[in-house]
């Protein structure tokens, strides 16, 4: 194992993940909701809009975010794709399937499931970074 | 007042997905990527989160009755392991580690990544909804 350290940004990431995490709190305190995008994102598309009016301003907020953040920085968003086309879009399509079957994603098992101590969330994260490390060593080696 | 904390909710989320280096899928890889040159960047971002979790939800959350805007935490009831859940969980790892963008960052990306987010959500979406009926059809609850 070798360190990416020009690439390598703790204080960031940090700063990001405890964003992240009061987000998550917040909806939780105040909603009652786990803030789980895939199952979010979901209920949107499938519920009646009324009832669930707070997952269409939630995923607003997520939209709107990044472009908050780009407001006080000069130097713009690293976006770096990774793949292209059709293995993209297929990608994008497997990554929507898997956390719909397995009920949730890095967020609502990452980060809500695994502070609750939930034994399926454990499970779950286990599960996909073992499949998505597997899957990068196969597809992205060497890049 | 849910959906003004709903709102606040998701601009902190996004705020947080773009500064830890979430919705760069090269640097997503590259933290996947952990018998290559490793990047342990995003192993902070899901670190602090789950830190502010822990004593959110341990701290206060457990001692609360109800949250503060509605009845009832809507939390998951579901305590036992499944094979949906092991096979779903997967399948999500396969194209995370395909496209370095988990569902959160697809949302993001929207308008950050104009020439491919639009679709890329859209790919998402058609994923989530087919998932959806395949539970139904295989495991019905």
């Amino acid at each position: 194992m070798t360190i990416d350290f020009a690439h390598f940004t703790p204080y960031a990431s940090l700063f990001g993940g405890i964003l992240i995490g009061l987000a998550a709190f917040i909806l939780l305190a105040f909603n009652g909701r786990v803030m789980g995008i895939s199952g979010i994102f979901a209920s949107a598309l499938t519920n009646h809009p009324v009832g669930g009016l707070w997952r269409w301003f939630f995923l607003a907020g997520t939209v709107i975010g990044p472009l908050v953040y780009l407001g006080f920085r000069e130097d713009g968003l690293l976006v770096r794709p990774v793949s292209e086309g059709t293995m993209l879009y297929i990608g994008g399509f497997i990554v929507g399937l898997g956390s719909m079957i397995g009920a949730g994603c890095t967020s609502g098992h990452g980060i809500c499931g695994l502070a609750r101590l939930s034994p399926r969330s454990f499970l779950a994260v286990m599960t996909f970074m073992i499949s998505a490390v597997v899957t990068v060593l196969i597809v992205h080696s060497g890049s | 007042m849910p959906v003004l904390i709903a709102i606040v909710s998701g601009v902190l989320f996004g705020i947080g997905l773009a500064m830890g280096g979430m919705l760069d899928p090269a640097k997503v890889v590259g933290f996947l990527d952990i018998f290559g040159l490793w990047d342990p960047s995003l192993a902070f971002v899901m670190g602090g989160g789950v830190i502010v979790n822990l004593i959110g939800y341990h701290g206060f959350i457990r001692r609360m009755g109800q949250p503060v805007c509605d009845a009832r935490f809507h939390l998951p009831q579901k305590q036992s392991f499944d094979m949906q859940l092991i096979a779903g969980s997967a399948l999500f790892g396969i194209g995370w580690g395909i496209t370095g963008l988990c569902p959160g960052p697809a949302v993001a990306s929207l308008f950050t990544n104009l020439d491919t987010g639009a679709i890329f959500l859209a790919c998402v979406g058609g994923g989530l909804l087919a998932g959806k009926v395949i539970s139904s059809q295989f495991w019905p609850a």
